[in-house]
């Protein structure tokens, strides 16, 4: 495990540096002169001299990569023009946020998804199996701003249950904060419940036809066990990278979902950074993603080695 | 079944917490305010956006404030006296007035602050007071600025941000960086604020204008969807929202629990055309030919785009101000529709089917116009093709002159010059038309310099009767600014600036 570890780190490295490169030539093929539109609606022209001064903006491109890069190597992911504000800062800020919603996303993703997935396997052919695939079918093919927009409708103005957007900290008001979390984590977590209902099914499928698991009931163990501890056991390992992977798409991709919530996640912070060529941020909050999911990808891996032990030799 | 039983618990497991999750209650005099944007940085000297003045409004008072009727009147200063000369205004202070941080407000706060907006890098005040080249502390409570010309929009640009005072001592130890913790002079001070989440003020408790102040909080929370933001109004998190759809109107209208208070902008919505800022201007009918231009405003019917566009919430128009403003030129009224005279002019000019293509920002509003616009001139013979850019990217095409004609909004200033001035004049900022005529550059001077009322609307007037022939931009109407709130909240003036005033704001 020590050498399989060593050689995935030496990659993230040089793929670190590939992205980084990536990230700040595909910000270049956004149109228009972020000066222009950072001076707001005046456009005076001197705030636009002055703005190209500040980031380099007459520079060649290789020397504008260079400022950022060498600032990111020092830790100095810049500043955001539009408010003022270290990107870092606003990371740190904005990351808690998403990190809740999207554990809790993944939560529901896994408390509904895998449980449809075992039933659905397990009750092959029956109602519970016809309704399970209903249901992926549904969360698969429900749009987030949709189902986001009715859930505000039916439980914040008619039934006034619940606040239809906004955030508050869970160290101010842990109620406030689950009450808050609790649709847009319901409509990211849907989605992704729908995959994993889907490949639970099938690892399930393939395992509980298996030779062990005949063996298991054979010795006349509980169907439960049967079921919990010798098949899940070895049908969650691609539910686990899967898993990982769409929490690692959740830190970037609840760009929807924060919009019609209003949660200031990362999600918001990079879509209105785009609008207002707000590079800095952009280019940030894409790098620090981007290093997540690398991240997040290894820790999958790692994962697999605890959960089989066949994988350890 | 054991595992079906389980699910059915757990099901009802979550929906009991679901219930029981109730919805947390707002504090009794606190304000919670929608806004349709997140405010940009809070510094009066840097601050470029509409929406963050909204928030300026409650934070920092100004020199001067404008009424309904967009006159001005005294805020910091008391009142004001133009020099024989027409060079230099003096302003005497309120007395007693102090910042956020217990500093005196005097006329030296005055002179830094009029500076820090002319020097400061990257001020977006340089260009308001550009005519002014140097403040003088007559005695603690007066201040005199000097001009380089008689400039008339001075008046009105300290009414805005130009005429902000922030505290100097604040300002010297943060820099740059004063906007992540203002300290101004204004009926609330600042408290915290999480980017796109909220920025919260409290009080202050000296205040000058204190009487007047019934509020303890305002919490101002940016929601862009303004469904969403409605939502907000309709389930009791927010008590006022600014921007509200047209289209909610008739839903709110009859809800007893709130109540809808509008106003016409001092701003408009046009279609700028490229008369001259490219080559692209003389490839095409429409920026070649004033004929085309004419035909092409004789075709729209300006009440019709008006109602299916803006669900009635706009006045029409045909020029950088409303008709009810006081410098709107009579000279020139709005222009009835006219397709048999839009033929005939088209056929004058020996085209009888113009193509062009017209860019708008994605936003609803100006799909909704385009398309409208598009159906309209159809019937005079042109042939409109759409293309929707993303805001930005659509500016961007703007200043580079890739565009024969654009829908584009103006959020608009209480002086006329703020609306004409930099779209008209030869190769200023936002002369995305590209008009440049040398006896209108002459009069939009002459307008700056006139400071007599009646002299300026004269001016007004034959810059009309040159400009709204040429058709640079042809202007179609003023929203209303809609806000919508609680039923008891009361005292809410509507201000063609569409910022909110927090004075005598009160819960019932």
């Amino acid at each position: 495990m020590g050498n399989y570890l060593v050689q995935r780190l030496a990659t993230i490295l040089p793929t670190l540096f590939f992205v980084s490169i990536l990230i700040f030539g595909l910000q270049q093929l956004l149109p228009g002169d972020p000066a222009i539109i950072l001076a707001g609606e005046d456009r005076d022209p001197s705030v636009v001299a002055h703005l190209h001064e500040k980031f380099h903006l007459d520079d060649p491109l290789p020397v504008r990569y260079l400022y950022w890069a060498g600032g990111v190597l020092k830790g100095d992911l810049g500043e955001s023009v539009r408010i003022q504000k270290p990107v870092l800062d606003l990371i740190l800020e904005k990351l808690p946020v998403t990190l809740e919603l999207a554990l809790l996303a993944i939560v529901i993703a896994l408390s509904i998804g895998l449980t449809a997935g075992i039933v659905s396997a397990v009750f092959k052919d029956t109602f519970w199996d016809y309704a399970a695939n209903v249901f992926a079918l549904w969360g698969l093919s429900t749009p987030n701003f949709w189902l986001g927009i009715m859930l505000i409708l039916f439980f914040s103005v008619t039934l006034g249950w619940l606040p239809a957007s906004g955030y508050v900290s869970p160290f101010e008001d842990l109620k406030a904060n689950l009450a808050a979390m609790i649709m847009p984590a319901f409509v990211l977590g849907n989605a992704i419940a729908a995959v994993l209902m889907r490949h639970t099914r099938s690892a399930m499928l393939q395992v509980l036809n298996s030779d062990y698991v005949r063996t298991a009931r054979a010795k006349g163990l509980d169907e439960r066990v049967v079921i919990l501890k010798h098949a899940l056991r070895n049908a969650l390992i691609p539910v686990i990278t899967l898993g990982a992977l769409e929490f690692g798409t959740l830190l970037s991709g609840a760009v929807l979902t924060e919009q019609v919530f209003t949660i200031p996640g990362f999600g918001k912070l990079i879509v209105d950074a785009v609008f207002n060529r707000d590079y800095s941020v952009v280019q940030g909050v894409v790098l620090f993603t981007a290093t997540a999911y690398i991240v997040l990808n290894l820790l999958a891996d790692l994962a697999y080695f605890v959960v089989n032990p066949r994988l350890r030799g | 079944m054991r595992m079906t039983s389980w699910i059915t618990r757990a099901g009802i497991a979550l929906l009991a917490a679901v219930a029981t999750i109730a919805t947390v209650p707002g504090y009794a005099q606190t304000l919670r305010f929608g806004l349709a944007e997140d405010p940009d940085v809070l510094d009066p000297t840097l601050a470029r956006t509409f929406v963050g003045r909204i928030v300026f409004a409650a934070l920092c008072d100004k020199l001067f404030d404008i009424d309904e009727k967009l006159n001005i009147v005294p805020q910091l200063a008391t009142s004001y006296e133009w020099s024989a000369d027409r060079k230099a205004l003096t302003i005497k202070l309120r007395r007693g007035v102090t910042f956020h941080d217990g500093e005196k407000l005097d006329a030296a706060a005055v002179k830094f602050n009029i500076e820090r907006h002319k020097n400061m890098a990257g001020s977006n005040r340089r260009g308001e007071l550009a005519p002014v080249t140097g403040v003088e502390v007559v005695d603690e409570s007066t201040a005199r600025l000097n001009l380089s010309a008689p400039f008339s929009p001075l008046l009105a640009a300290l009414a805005d941000r130009a005429g902000m005072m922030v505290s100097p001592k604040a300002a010297q130890a943060e820099g740059d960086k004063f906007g992540a913790n203002p300290v101004c002079s204004g009926p609330f001070r600042f408290v915290e604020r999480v980017a796109q989440d909220k920025i919260v003020l409290e009080r202050y408790p000296n205040y000058w204008n204190k009487g007047e102040i019934h509020l303890d909080r305002v919490i101002y929370l940016p929601i862009v969807d303004s469904t969403v933001r409605l939502a907000n109004l309709r389930s009791g998190q927010l008590d006022i929202i600014e921007r509200m759809a047209g289209s909610d109107v008739p839903s709110l209208k009859n809800d007893s629990r709130f109540k809808i208070a509008r106003i016409t902008e001092i701003g408009y919505q046009g279609i700028t055309i490229n008369v001259g800022k490219s080559d692209l201007s003389q490839k095409n009918p429409l920026g070649k030919d004033a004929r085309v231009r004419e035909a092409f405003e004789l075709a729209l019917d300006r009440d019709g785009i008006v109602q299916v566009a803006m669900d009635g919430e706009a006045d029409v128009g045909n020029q950088w101000v409303a008709p009810s403003n006081a410098y709107y030129a009579k000279n020139v009224p709005i222009p009835k529709r006219d397709v048999a005279r839009a033929k005939a002019l088209l056929a004058e000019a020996g085209v009888t089917n113009p193509s062009f293509t017209l860019v708008t920002p994605t936003t609803s509003d100006a799909q909704k116009i385009a398309q409208i616009v598009q159906a309209m001139v159809k019937d005079a013979g042109f042939d409109v093709k759409i293309q929707s850019t993303e805001f930005a990217t659509s500016l961007d095409m703007a200043d580079k002159g890739q565009f024969e004609a654009y829908v584009l909004a103006w959020s608009g200033r209480a002086d006329p010059d703020g609306n004409l001035y930099n779209f008209d004049f030869c190769k200023a900022p936002l002369d995305y038309a590209g008009y440049c005529k040398p006896e209108v550059d002459e009069l939009l001077n002459r307008s700056r310099s006139a400071l007599d009322a009646a002299e300026r609307k004269k001016i007004y007037e034959q810059i009309a009767a040159t400009v709204l022939k040429d058709r640079p931009i042809v202007y179609l109407f003023h929203r209303h600014w809609l806000w919508a709130h609680i039923a008891k909240l009361s005292g809410l003036r509507t201000i063609p600036d569409g910022l909110v005033r927090v004075q005598g704001l009160k819960m019932n």
